[in-house]
């Protein structure tokens, strides 16, 4: 899987580090309304009267605990993709080159019990996390879901270009999700020293473009995967552990 | 402890440093450093801008504007705002959270009387 992942890497890496920060700072103010066709079958799901286990690793979002709870599921709250900028987390491969420490990233975050999760809400973590996390993280979160768990993630399509904002994702209804851009908070603009993949200046940068076979490679530990294609260059994808 | 009373309100300022159990029947306001566990039944709890908690704590309201680690529990209503880094379960009957506020870990809203809020 590193490999597959090492050779789609190279459609944004140089281009991430590179980009501009977008002009306008007050982007991250501003939310879009987008229709969720995943989160539609995701919502088929909480009208359960059983409270489920509900795992959300983006952006803290005070939306999406107010939903949940008022339908009376347990959430858990944790932002990945900001814990992958903690500084501690940086080592070095066998040729010296700075990478993260996944071990001891999974030691500190995602720590719980086997099939604990019926829902999980990756968003759009995948596109923007360090590229040595992703195939853990996924692995881990499998082996965190019950079995028939389900999964949203959504993906950019290289249309969307290397400059594509990292959004925090809030749900609205049923079927609409709004969307924010991701302001990192001061003490992460930091990010770790020498790492590629941090959030420096205004936002996160897309790390790379998984198309539809590698998307099915990163879950082909889970059961089913649905694609669903929108006009705004995400694929929505829902997978079932 | 360098605790004083203000109005009903004890206060811990912010070049306090406390390790140990801390508990009372009155509302009590955290500017420093406390490390142990908190319990004030009945009685409310804030930890300000500066605050830095690590402590399960117990207390009716509870307004969190600086940082704690650690098992949180109201007996009504939690207030996180925008500053706010949060690291612990929490349990609570009715919770608002600002944008911008971090939180990690699971969030248990007993149904009931009350529903929870966020902004």
């Amino acid at each position: 899987m590193a490999s597959v992942t090492n050779n789609f890497m190279k459609f944004f890496r140089s281009s991430a580090t590179d980009a501009k920060a977008p002009a306008n700072q007050s982007v991250a103010a501003q939310r879009l309304t987008r229709r969720s066709s995943a989160l539609v079958e995701v919502s088929r799901s909480l009208q359960s009267e059983e409270p489920l286990c509900v795992l959300d690793i983006g952006y803290t979002s005070a939306g999406n605990i107010r939903y949940l709870t008022e339908r009376g599921h347990k959430v858990y709250s944790e932002d990945l993709l900001e814990a992958a900028t903690d500084p501690e987390l940086m080592t070095q491969d066998e040729q010296g080159n700075p990478v993260l420490d996944s071990k001891r990233f999974l030691s500190e975050n995602l720590a719980y019990s086997s099939a604990q999760f019926d829902i999980v809400l990756c968003w759009n973590l995948a596109d923007y996390l360090d590229e040595g996390l992703v195939k853990p993280v996924v692995g881990r979160l499998w082996s965190m879901m019950k079995p028939g768990g389900i999964l949203l993630a959504f993906f950019h399509t290289r249309e969307a270009g290397p400059d594509a904002p990292c959004y925090r994702y809030h749900m609205v209804n049923a079927d609409t999700l709004e969307m924010q851009a991701v302001e990192p908070r001061r003490h992460m603009r930091k990010g770790p020293t020498g790492a590629k993949h941090t959030a420096i200046g205004t936002g996160f940068r897309l790390q790379r473009v998984f198309n539809n076979r590698h998307v099915e490679t990163l879950f082909r530990d889970f059961s089913s995967i649905k694609f669903f294609l929108t006009r705004d260059n995400i694929r929505e994808v829902l997978v079932v552990r | 402890m360098d605790t004083s009373k203000t109005q009903e309100l004890a206060h811990i300022g912010k070049s306090v440093i406390i390790k140990g159990e801390l508990s009372g029947s009155e509302d009590l306001f955290i500017d420093g450093q406390v490390e142990g566990s908190i319990r004030l039944d009945g009685n409310n709890l804030t930890i300000g801008p500066n605050g830095q908690v690590k402590a399960d704590v117990a207390a009716k309201n509870i307004m969190v504007e600086g940082k704690i680690e650690g098992a949180i529990h109201s007996g009504d209503r939690i207030e996180l705002r925008k500053s706010a880094i949060a690291t612990g379960d929490i349990v609570t009957k009715r919770i608002a959270i600002e944008e911008g506020a971090f939180f990690k870990g699971k969030l248990d809203v007993q149904r009931g009387e009350a529903g929870s809020g966020g902004s």
